[in-house]
């Protein structure tokens, strides 16, 4: 189990994290690894903060509790940042991914931040130009494995094929995985 | 007197597998009053036979011939639907 | 061979539903079955499941319906949680004592008040003893595992009874993970078809279902129903052992984890058994003898069996998601209490009584932690000073 993974998203309710938890694990457990993805439903209305969980690993693990110490933090919306405590938890070398339009070193002194290394995407911007509407969870699955290669951008952008294959316009679909790429692409590091 | 059947020997699930077993019940041994039917006045109108709640009205050919005493619980509908004018059934109490 | 699928807990319930095809399914959808609910709909929808899908105003119908319906010899199939299963009440003993076998997922979530939509085990402990087999599940595989099962343990001929099958509400019930399917042939070979004892609809046989039995004759009914359930314990490893042979996937009464020669040990239902077990792996790395006895058959109680596992421990925890309320502890450990009352063995560990994880409150490693540390100070100590306690109120 030494090669667990274990991811934090921090978002608002109605942005996708649970849709992307969900997705990210699919993909991976499809490529033959085992993986968890695990939304935490708080008092379900849109905006309100939430929180979801990711573990990936090429061992079975039998954790069903939340993420204390994660590996990664996802920030879906960094003005959850203002009222909780992201970086909880968080280990020296531990990984964080904003959606933000800010350089990391700017983010790292906005947060506060002494520890972690930071990575910044614009996901918002990609989802408007791509999606034409504001949904940062597809970039943002793009953007994750890029710092966490737990499985290649193909198998990623396979599921997501599949899971929206016969539900919607081959339009959408594209766009989603324009989306996917670009996220993975414009991935900036510290 | 009725024998009582252990747990093993009744059907599961409640079910009762008989059709229509409730014949063997003798509802008549409740009666305190019993319905007399009079021949000679009776018109054959069979009121008696559609109100009696027991269907103790026995019938043959459109005739009514009698009182099923195994089943009249000695209600007394019959003799109340039979008409005033005709007066075929009365209700005799129990000598005891 | 076996499919590999990524689903959440719900999704393996659905995907289970679909491969024993119920005749009918009567559901009114509750958080968190929902999703559940929703995809069986959707299977019949897409004219990929054959089945009479009747969506009912309450649960109290769907329940009624599955009576009905079984008893007319169909095989009958709803899903429910929380205050949904405490609705249908009324019917829970009447389903288990007409000997109905219909099968039920509970998605275990807390009852109000206040409202809580998140996992505690009041409303199927709560129903324990309403004369059902009970099954809980740890995680999605086995939620799928034991739905199959469950159909067929209901079915025997010589059990004839309604099994419950549960799982942890969101934590199991939305969570996306790895389990492994079978094939639809397979699962329709294991269970064959539902054969009735008596059906309602034999125009030409016709029998009474559900008249009344006065003091004469209604203790004769509950004696056969409370044999029936306690005879099911058998049928249970049997079905399971032959479930074996289809999945390559071993199940007990309970599940023994390091438990032979542990020293400390924690008794636990469904999704936390994940977590202890990871506990206990840490533990055993660092030289404790700690050990898991994770519950899935509840009803009928495996008691001498459960004594057996836990006689020579020195101290056992049992850990549970719901309280019974002024009760002398938690159902689980109240049974276990019993248990070594009735088999009067010399050896027996001490025991205390934590509940935890109340409205889906985490329970992470940390708290299993705790637990297994206080157990060795309690055998330090030889004594139980506090033997119940609420292991994550604040005070």
């Amino acid at each position: 189990m030494s090669d667990l993974i274990e991811i934090r998203w921090h978002s608002r309710g109605g942005q996708g994290a649970m849709v992307a938890v969900r997705t990210l694990a699919r993909a991976v457990i499809k490529d033959n690894k085992y993986a968890q993805g695990l939304p935490e439903f708080g008092p379900e209305r849109m905006g309100a903060p939430i929180k979801a969980y990711n573990r990936f690993s090429t061992q079975p693990f039998s954790l069903y509790c939340r993420i204390v110490n994660p590996h990664v933090v996802v920030l879906l919306d960094p003005s959850v940042a203002k009222i909780v405590d992201v970086t909880e938890g968080i280990y020296d070398d531990s990984k964080l991914l904003v959606n933000v339009c800010l350089p990391p070193q700017e983010v790292r002194e906005r947060l506060k931040l002494k520890n972690g290394k930071i990575y910044t995407v614009d996901a918002t911007r990609i989802a408007q130009e791509t999606l034409g509407r504001p949904m940062p969870n597809t970039p943002m699955m793009g953007a994750l494995i890029k710092l966490v290669p737990v499985i290649s951008l193909e198998v990623l952008l396979n599921e997501v094929v599949g899971e929206f294959i016969g539900k919607c316009s081959p339009g959408i679909v594209e766009a989603n995985l324009a989306a996917i790429k670009r996220g993975f692409e414009e991935v900036s590091e510290e | 007197m009725r024998k009582l059947q252990g747990w093993k020997d009744i059907p599961i699930g409640t079910a009762i597998i008989e059709a229509g077993s409730s014949v063997k019940y003798l509802t008549g041994e409740w009666r305190n009053a019993r319905p007399e039917h009079n021949k000679d006045k009776c018109t054959n109108c069979l009121l008696c036979w559609i109100y009696c709640p027991d269907g103790a009205i026995i019938v043959e050919d459109s005739q009514v011939t009698g009182i099923n005493y195994d089943y009249c619980k000695g209600c007394g509908i019959c003799a109340a639907e039979c008409p005033p004018k005709v007066k075929a059934i009365t209700m005799v109490k129990n000598q005891n | 061979m076996a499919r590999l699928a990524a689903l959440t807990g719900n999704n393996a319930a659905a995907e289970a539903i679909r491969q024993i095809k119920p005749d009918v399914f009567a559901a009114y959808p509750i958080t968190p079955q929902t999703e559940l609910a929703e995809e069986v709909a959707q299977f019949v929808a897409d004219g990929i499941l054959d089945t009479e899908y009747i969506p009912v105003e309450s649960e109290h119908s769907s329940m009624s319906v599955c009576i009905g319906a079984s008893l007319a010899g169909a095989r009958a199939m709803t899903a429910t949680a929380s205050c949904g299963l405490a609705y249908m009440w009324e019917l829970l003993p009447t389903t288990a004592s007409l000997r109905s076998p219909v099968v039920m997922v509970v998605v275990n979530r807390a009852f109000n008040a206040p409202l809580n939509i998140h996992c505690s085990h009041d409303d199927s402990m709560g129903a324990r003893d309403s004369g059902w087999v009970q099954l809980y599940s740890e995680n999605a595989q086995e939620m799928y595992d034991n739905l199959i099962q469950a159909v067929k343990i209901a079915e025997d001929e010589t059990i004839r009874l309604p099994v419950m099958v549960c799982m942890d509400g969101f934590i199991i019930s939305h969570a996306v993970e790895r389990l492994l399917l079978l094939e639809d042939e397979k699962v329709k070979n294991f269970l064959g078809e539902f054969k009735p004892v008596h059906s309602l609809l034999e125009v030409n046989n016709p029998v009474t279902i559900g008249a009344c039995a006065l003091p004469d004759y209604y203790t004769e009914h509950k004696k056969q129903h409370s044999e029936a359930l306690r005879r099911s314990l058998d049928k249970i490893m049997e079905v399971a052992n032959e479930y074996a042979k289809i999945s390559g996937r071993s199940y007990s009464l309970f599940e023994s984890y390091q438990l032979a020669d542990a020293e400390y040990g924690i008794v636990i239902v469904n999704s936390a058994a994940g977590v202890t077990r990871t506990v206990v792996d840490k533990l055993r790395k660092e030289g404790v003898k700690a050990g898991l006895l994770k519950i899935r058959v509840y009803r009928p109680f495996p008691a001498a069996q459960i004594v057996q596992a836990l006689k020579n421990l020195k101290v056992v925890a049992v850990l549970e998601r719901t309280d019974s309320f002024g009760g002398v502890g938690s159902p689980v450990f109240t049974d276990i209490s019993a248990a070594f009352m009735e088999a009067q063995t010399k050896e027996k560990p001490l025991m205390v009584n934590y509940i935890y994880g109340l409205g889906g409150r985490d329970v992470g490693l940390k708290d299993i932690g705790k637990v297994y540390a206080n157990l060795q100070v309690i055998n330090q100590k030889g004594k139980i000073e506090k033997s119940f306690a609420y292991l994550q109120a604040r005070e």
